[in-house]
C-alpha cells in the first residue's frame, strides 16, 4: 500500500466525517460536542466550543438561526436538536468575557471597510490569525448598535467590539472610495475586504465577486456582505478572511474549498433502534439548566461505527477502520522500531463483516490479509502468530493424515469427498459414517482427506498455500477429476477458487438429492441457525444447509446477524491462533448471541462456539448422532493432541477397513508409557504443547539420560528442541511409565555457556 | 556484554541427574531473532543443560520473545 492507496483506503470510512448539522452550519459549529457538554451541564467548556468556530460568539450565539436544524438527524425521530435555544442558555450563563490569544503578528495589514457582521467577522477571523486590520465603519455593527432596535441585549456588541479592539482591530470613521482610492488602498495593505452592507460598491465599477473566492478583478480586494440571517453574514465574512489570508500567502485562492459553506456530510448513521424523543419546548425567556441539559441531552451523537458494533475485534483495539488503516501503513513502512500493529494486523477474522455492513465498503479483511503477506514476505511476520496453525495444516497434509483414493474397487472416481481437516479432527467417526452412506448411493465416491490451505492463505503465506494447493490439485487430477463434495463451507471456497474448473458442490446438497439416513428422519428439534462467515457471500450453500435440516424434520430459528451479516466464531483469519483471549472472547459474544439449541455446518464454528458456551451441534451431530456420546449438543471439544490423532486414526481406520492395507508402523516415541495430570493437558492445550511434543521430550531424555532431579520431592524435568520451539516436561517415572505433571515451552534458544 | 541476572532463574532444588552435578548460576547465551543476550541461569557444567523454569519460560521470557517479534 501506498500513500495515495492509504488515502483512498481512508476515504471509505466514513467515521471521521462531521455530523450532518456540522456540516450544515456555514460556519461548522461542532454541535455534537456542544451537546454532549450541554448535557453535562459544562456550560463554560460547551461555551469554549462556540468561541472556538463563531467570530462573535456573543452576538452570533444569540443571533442563530440554526440551519442545523433542517439537517439534524433527530428531526427523524422527535424533532431536531433546538441549538439556538442551547446556544443563547449556554452564552447567558457565562459571564466570563471571551479570551482570545491571537496567533504571533505576521507583519500583514488587511483594510477592512464596512462594519456590519462580515465586515466585523472577517476582521475578528483575521486579527485572531495575527493580521493587522483596519476597520472602517460609520457604526460597527450597523444596526445591531441601534440602541432601541437591536436584536441583541445591550452590552454584549459592545463588549465583542471592545474585545476586537483589545485585539489589534483599529477602528476607524467610515470612508468612501473610489476605485482609484481602492487601488491605492491595495497598495497600502495586503488585502481589502469590503463588507457591501454599509459600503456602497457601485462607485468600484466592478462585476459581482467570485461566488468561490469573493474575489474581484482587482487581485486582492474581496467583497463580502449578504443580506438575510445573521450566520449567513459571518459566513461571507469568514470567506473572504480566508480569501485574504489565501492571496497574501500566495496560495491558490480555490483549491480545498468545496467544504467552507454548507455541504452535505458523508456520514453514515444508523437510526434503527434511536427511540423518539420530542424536542423540549422553549418557554418565552429561554431553557432553565434542567430543560437545557434534556434538549441537550437528545442528540443521538450521530457516528457510524457499524463495523464496530458488530466486530469484538475492531471494538477491542479501540478505534475505527480509518484510524486502522493508518496504524498498518504505519506499520507496512516503519525501518527501524516496534512493529505496533502487527497484533491488530493478525487479530482480523477476516470475516467480511465489516464490509457487508460499511456504507463505503472498507474491507478490514482485504487490508490485513495484505498486511500480513507483506510481513510474511518482508520476514517480519511473528514467528508465534500462526506457526502452530501452520503445523497443524502440515500435519493434516502429511503422511500420517492425509489420504487420496477412488471408492475401494474402482480405479477412478466420479465424486470425491472433501470433508475437510477440522471436522476430521472435531468427529472422525461422523466423517466414516457420512463416506459409507456416500458410497452407497454414488459408488464412484473417492475421499480426499487434507486441508485446503485455509491457515496458509489466511497467515499470508502465499507459497505454502500455493504448494498445498498445487499438492490437493495433483491429488484430484489423479484420480479423474471428480466432482468435489465439501462438508466444510471453508473448504468449499477455497477448492472453489484454487480449482475453477472444478464441479463443487456442498455434502448438504448431495445428501439432499441422493438421500438422507433413515435415522436422521423426523428429528423434531427446533434450533437456531448460526451460518459460518465462509458462507457470508453463499446464499446457495447457506439455503442448502436449512432445507436438509428441514427436510429431516428440524424447526429453525434465525438470529438477527445471520445469512450475510453473520458474525464470526473467532476461528476464522486464524484469530484463535495469533491472539488467544480475543478468539476465545468473539467465541463467547457469538455463542451468547444464539439463544436455545443450536446448529452450524461448520465443524470449527461448532467447536468454537461450544467452548464460547452455546449449546451447540454440526449439522452431522443430527444426521449422523454418536450413540456412545448422547448428548450430541454439548459433546467436549477435543484439545489439539485428539485432533490430530483423530485424523491420523481415521485414515489408518479406512485404509485397513476398505483397503485392507496395514496402518504406519507406530512411531518410537508413541510407544512410550505415557499419561497426564488433569492439570498438564489444560496447560498444553493454553500453551499450544501436543502430546506428541511430550513424548518427543520423553523419549529424547530416555536415550540421552539428560535429565533434572529434584532433591525434594524427586520428580524429574526432560527438555528438547525439535525444531524452533524448545519444550520443558516435568514428570515421574517408575519402571518405564511417564507421569506428567507439567509442560511449558520457549522460542528463545538457549546457545550455551558463556563461561 | 552485560550478564542479566532475573529472580526466576533460582535452581530451587533441582540438580542435574545424569551427571549428579548441583546446577550452578552461569552466565547462559539465549539467542532469538538475531538477537543474543547473556542471562544468568541454573546451569550444570559438565553436560552443559540449563534450568529455564516455567515462570521465567512463561513470563519475562515469552514478553521477551513477542517485543522482538515485533521488532
Amino acid at each position: 500500500m501506498d500513500q495515495a492507496g492509504l488515502r483512498k483506503l481512508e476515504a471509505q470510512c466514513v467515521q471521521e466525517e462531521p455530523p450532518s448539522c456540522t456540516a450544515e452550519c456555514p460556519l461548522h459549529v461542532d454541535a455534537r460536542t456542544f451537546c454532549t457538554l450541554m448535557n453535562e451541564g459544562n456550560w463554560s467548556k460547551a461555551w469554549g466550543i462556540l468561541t472556538r468556530t463563531l467570530p462573535l460568539p456573543g452576538v452570533l450565539s444569540r443571533l442563530c438561526h440554526g440551519p442545523c436544524m433542517d439537517a439534524c438527524l433527530r428531526s427523524k425521530k422527535g424533532g431536531a436538536i433546538n441549538l439556538p435555544a442551547l446556544e443563547r442558555f449556554c452564552a447567558v450563563q457565562v459571564t466570563k468575557p471571551v479570551r482570545s490569544i491571537p496567533m504571533p503578528a505576521k507583519g500583514k495589514r488587511v483594510c477592512v471597510l464596512g462594519g456590519g457582521l462580515a465586515g466585523l467577522s472577517a476582521a475578528s477571523d483575521l486579527v485572531r490569525k495575527g493580521i493587522k486590520v483596519v476597520l472602517h465603519s460609520s457604526k460597527p455593527g450597523l444596526e445591531l448598535a441601534e440602541a432601541d432596535s437591536s436584536p441583541l441585549p445591550s452590552g454584549i456588541l459592545e463588549s465583542e467590539l471592545e474585545r476586537l479592539a483589545k485585539l489589534g482591530v483599529d477602528f476607524q470613521p467610515a470612508i468612501n472610495v473610489s476605485r482609484a482610492e481602492c487601488e491605492s488602498l491595495l497598495e497600502e495593505f495586503d488585502a481589502v475586504v469590503i463588507d457591501r452592507t454599509e459600503q456602497d460598491i457601485a462607485p468600484l465599477n466592478l462585476d459581482e465577486p467570485d461566488a468561490v473566492t469573493l474575489g474581484t478583478s482587482l487581485p486582492g480586494l474581496f467583497i463580502a456582505g449578504v443580506e438575510g440571517e445573521p450566520i449567513f453574514q459571518a459566513a461571507s465574512g469568514r470567506k473572504a478572511a480566508l480569501s485574504s489570508e489565501r492571496f497574501m500567502q500566495g496560495a491558490s485562492m480555490v483549491a480545498g474549498r468545496d467544504r467552507e459553506g454548507s455541504y452535505e456530510s458523508l456520514l453514515h448513521t444508523n437510526l434503527d433502534g434511536v427511540a423518539p424523543v420530542d424536542p423540549v419546548a422553549v418557554p418565552e425567556d429561554g431553557y432553565d439548566v434542567e430543560q437545557a441539559k434534556a434538549e441537550a441531552g437528545r442528540c443521538i451523537h450521530c457516528e457510524c461505527l457499524e463495523c464496530v458494533k458488530h466486530c469484538e475485534y475492531l471494538e477491542q483495539f479501540g478505534s475505527y477502520p480509518k484510524v486502522y488503516a493508518r496504524q498498518i501503513y504505519n506499520n507496512q513502512t516503519i525501518v527501524m522500531g516496534t512493529r505496533m500493529a502487527n497484533s491488530l494486523i493478525n487479530s482480523c477474522t477476516l470475516c467480511g463483516l465489516c464490509e457487508t455492513l460499511c456504507p463505503g465498503d472498507f474491507s478490514m479483511e482485504d487490508l490485513c490479509l495484505h498486511a500480513r503477506r507483506d510481513l510474511v514476505e518482508q520476514g517480519h511476520m511473528p514467528q508465534s502468530a500462526h506457526e502452530f496453525a501452520l503445523r497443524d495444516m502440515n500435519f493434516a497434509n502429511g503422511p500420517d493424515c492425509s489420504l487420496a483414493r477412488s471408492a475401494p474397487g474402482t480405479k477412478a472416481s466420479t465424486h470425491l469427498f472433501f470433508p475437510g481437516c477440522q471436522l476430521t479432527a472435531s468427529r472422525p467417526d461422523a466423517v466414516r459414517s457420512v463416506y459409507d452412506h456416500l458410497r452407497h448411493n454414488i459408488p464412484g465416491m473417492g475421499i480426499m482427506l487434507r486441508c485446503c490451505g485455509a491457515p496458509a492463505e489466511w497467515s499470508g503465506q502465499v507459497s505454502e498455500y500455493d504448494r498445498a494447493i498445487s499438492e490437493l490439485r495433483s491429488q484430484w487430477e489423479s484420480l479423474g477429476q471428480p466432482e468435489i463434495v465439501c462438508a466444510c463451507p471453508t473448504c468449499q471456497g477455497m477448492i472453489r477458487s484454487a480449482l475453477p474448473g472444478a464441479s463443487v458442490s456442498s455434502l448438504w446438497q448431495v445428501l439432499q438429492d441422493t438421500g438422507l439416513p433413515e435415522s436422521a428422519k423426523n428429528v423434531g428439534m427446533e434450533l437456531t441457525v448460526h451460518d459460518p462467515c465462509t458462507a457470508r457471500h453463499e446464499p446457495e450453500l447457506r439455503q442448502q444447509a436449512r432445507t436438509m435440516l428441514e427436510s429431516v424434520g428440524a424447526q429453525l430459528n434465525e438470529v438477527e446477524m445471520s445469512g450475510e451479516l453473520t458474525e464470526c466464531c473467532g476461528f476464522g483469519g486464524l484469530l484463535a491462533e495469533a491472539n488467544p483471549k480475543l478468539g476465545s472472547d468473539v467465541a463467547k459474544r457469538r455463542a451468547d448471541a444464539l439463544s436455545g439449541e443450536v446448529v452450524t455446518y461448520c465443524a470449527m464454528c461448532r467447536d468454537m462456539l461450544s467452548k464460547g458456551g452455546a449449546r451447540i451441534s454440526h449439522v452431522l451431530d443430527i444426521l449422523f448422532p454418536d450413540a456412545a456420546v448422547g448428548d450430541m449438543a454439548a459433546r467436549p471439544v477435543p484439545g489439539y493432541s485428539r485432533r490430530r490423532e483423530n485424523r491420523a486414526h481415521l485414515r489408518e481406520e479406512l485404509l485397513r477397513d476398505l483397503w485392507q492395507e496395514p496402518g504406519a508402523p507406530p512411531k518410537p516415541y508413541d510407544e512410550l508409557a505415557v499419561s497426564f495430570s488433569d492439570a498438564a493437558l489444560s496447560v498444553m492445550e493454553e500453551r499450544r504443547i501436543l502430546e506428541s511434543d511430550v513424548r518427543k521430550t520423553l523419549l529424547h531424555s530416555r536415550d540421552t539420560g539428560q535429565r533434572l532431579v529434584h532433591k525434594e520431592t524427586g520428580r524429574l524435568r526432560a527438555t528438547y528442541r525439535p525444531v524452533a520451539v524448545t519444550y520443558w516436561v516435568e514428570f515421574e517415572e517408575k519402571d518405564g511409565e511417564y507421569f506428567v505433571h507439567n509442560a511449558w515451552c520457549h522460542r528463545m534458544r538457549v546457545a550455551g555457556g558463556a563461561a | 556484554m552485560s550478564v542479566i541476572r532475573v529472580p526466576e532463574a533460582d535452581a530451587g532444588g533441582w540438580s542435574c541427574d545424569r551427571c549428579g552435578e548441583e546446577l550452578k548460576p552461569t552466565p547462559v547465551n539465549l539467542e532469538y531473532m538475531d538477537s543474543r543476550f547473556t542471562v544468568e541461569l541454573p546451569f550444570c557444567a559438565k553436560c552443559g543443560i540449563a534450568l529455564i523454569s516455567e515462570e521465567l519460560a512463561m513470563g519475562k521470557m515469552l514478553e521477551v520473545e513477542k517485543l522482538l517479534e515485533d521488532k
